[in-house]
């Protein structure tokens, strides 16, 4: 916890501080020498392919996401990582004409089979988005809805509850006297920490972030960040960002995506230390982008 | 100042001018029915208006029973189109899509939203009125609902098209079926724009006289049959209007009048309603 803290902190002035650097390259050192048994795979991409119409936006992708684990995608616009994204809770569905091919497997099920139930799978995956979607009700209300659409929570348990999401999202001083007030009352960056908190409230196993920070301001956005390394220690997070160094600030595994393929995905410090693939390198060091 | 920013100043000099005169225009007409309204319609206003019946040319008596009746026929007439209304507009704007058959329903809305009032009156004095075999509120209350649905239709489509589609997917995206993303989320940040159609929908109503003409007709006495010729206040003003008794066309300024401001009221309650349930944006 203390440790987490203090890298918090060092989240602030850019790149992390060494010490967390440290942390990691020796649970990396270890995760080398047994790849893939210390760190379970939550979600398992196969030959994941994703068309708006006949336009193939994303090709035959093959990646894991970590649980406990943040993993970042990054790249150009346009290059496929938002829509990657948005295969993981299907939300793509709400749209006729898109349409995924491949597997996407999330503890074990392939949650693109026709027959998966499309609430269920997003009442496990959780989204936040690039712009704050509060709903036009009460900063409680905005929690409550999720809660209430899968359990029958009422009173003090109800009130608990939201209370703990606030807390987690770092909201909880800034509206507890003002729950009833409209969500839409809140400035951005409170309003995407509210998002937030409505998402971690129905207690998601993924929670995929697309671009959470980008509408903030530098105090928000950090904020976000410290909150994203808090939330990793219970959740499988996936975060799409245009910041480099917000990818390299807080996440342990690195997808660089372009023109709709995967072209590398390596740890973090691997993949901004030394990348194996040229694009990327041109990529991280803003050559192109 | 050069030659080409003076140029555009005075080009805006002017269309401001333009545009002026076009909105003052537009009020003037406005301020003088209302004034020609006020100072005829305000001899009629006092307590007999509100407690007598209509009375026969030359004798002393109110607006009571087709107040009472307008009341009556406007309301069910909104309870009976409004649902309708807005189940149609949620349908076009949240299910059909693109879909041919949505595209069907709204041109055919669009037509029935233009039609005038005095064919949906002859279409149900047709099919209700003759199969009753006589003229009844009910028919009046159906030919009202027929001109709320489109109104109610059209507006309710627009302002769910308004809601961002952000906020359906954020409402999906935490397990909402499709009816609840619908009911809790956008038809709540739609809901003063849905709102103020339902009144456009009622103001449009409680003025019109050619349907009624057709279907609820008149009663010179209190009745609250619906399944009777009912009065109303348009068809009311309408004959009284056009008769040659000075008492009648006083009683005719005062139903016009109270209908105006009945409308008024009803628009500045729908806004304080919407803007005290939909919280401050």
């Amino acid at each position: 916890m203390n440790a987490n803290r203090s890298a918090s902190a060092a989240i602030a002035h850019g790149f992390p501080a060494t010490p967390r650097i440290e942390v990691k390259a020796a649970t990396l050192a270890s995760g080398q020498n047994t790849p893939r048994t210390a760190l379970a795979e939550k979600v398992l991409i196969r030959n994941l392919s994703f068309f708006y119409k006949d336009y193939e936006a994303v090709r035959n992708i093959n990646l894991a996401l970590y649980d406990k684990q943040v993993t970042a995608f990054i790249g150009p616009s346009g290059c496929g990582k938002s829509t990657l994204l948005r295969t993981f809770n299907r939300i793509y569905d709400l749209y006729p004409g898109q349409r995924a091919t491949g597997e996407v497997l999330i503890d074990g099920q392939n949650i693109l089979d026709p027959k998966q139930d499309l609430n269920l799978l997003r009442a496990k995956v959780g989204m936040v988005f690039q712009k704050p979607t509060p709903f036009p009700m009460s900063i409680f209300d905005n929690i409550a809805f999720g809660i209430q659409l899968y359990e029958q929570l009422a009173g003090s348990e109800l009130e608990e509850r939201i209370e703990s999401a606030l807390r987690r999202a770092a909201l909880w001083a800034e509206v507890k006297d003002k729950l009833k007030q409209s969500g839409l009352s809140l400035s951005g960056g409170q309003q995407q920490r509210l998002c937030i908190a409505r998402a971690i409230a129905v207690q998601p196993a993924v929670l995929l972030l697309d671009e959470p920070a980008s509408a903030l301001d530098p105090i928000s956005t950090q904020k976000i960040e410290e909150l994203i390394s808090e939330l990793k220690t219970d959740y499988c997070i996936a975060i799409v960002t245009h910041n480099m160094q917000q990818a390299a600030r807080s996440s342990d595994y690195t997808a660089f995506m372009y023109l709709g393929e995967l072209v590398e995905f390596a740890p973090t410090e691997t993949i901004f230390t030394n990348p194996k693939d040229r694009r990327t390198e041109d990529y991280i060091t803003g050559r192109f982008g | 100042m050069n030659a080409l920013y003076a140029r555009r100043r005075r080009k805006n000099a002017v269309l401001i001018a333009l545009s002026m005169a076009a909105t003052s225009l537009g009020l003037l007409w406005l301020a003088l029915i209302l004034f020609s309204l006020l100072s005829n319609g305000l001899a009629a206003i006092g307590p007999d208006l509100f407690t007598k019946m209509t009375p026969p040319p030359g004798s002393q008596g109110g607006l009571l029973n087709p107040i009472m009746g307008s009341i009556l026929i406007t309301s069910l007439a909104t309870l009976l189109g409004t649902p309708i209304g807005i189940l149609a507009g949620t349908y076009l704007a949240e299910f059909g899509h693109e879909r041919r058959i949505a595209a069907a329903v709204r041109f055919i809305n669009d037509i029935l939203l233009s039609a005038p009032s005095i064919i949906v009156g002859l279409f149900v004095y047709e099919v209700v009125v003759l199969r009753m075999g006589h003229f009844s509120a009910w028919a009046g209350v159906v030919s009202l609902a027929i001109i709320v649905i489109p109104v109610v239709v059209r507006t309710t489509e627009n302002m769910l098209r308004l809601v961002p589609n952000s906020l359906r997917e954020a409402a999906a995206a935490l397990g909402a079926p499709q009816w609840r993303v619908i009911v809790m989320v956008a038809y709540r940040a739609a809901m003063q724009g849905m709102l103020t159609g339902v009144m456009l929908a009622v103001a449009r109503i409680a003025g019109e006289t050619a349907p009624l003409l057709f279907t609820a007709l008149n009663n010179q006495f209190w009745t609250t049959n619906m399944n009777a010729p009912m009065a109303n206040l348009p068809v009311v003003i309408f004959q009284f209007a056009l008769s040659p008794y000075a008492d009648w066309q006083t009683l005719a300024w005062g139903g016009a009048l109270l209908i105006t401001v009945a409308i008024l009221v009803l628009n500045i309650m729908a806004r304080m309603l919407a803007s005290w349930s939909n919280f401050t944006r």
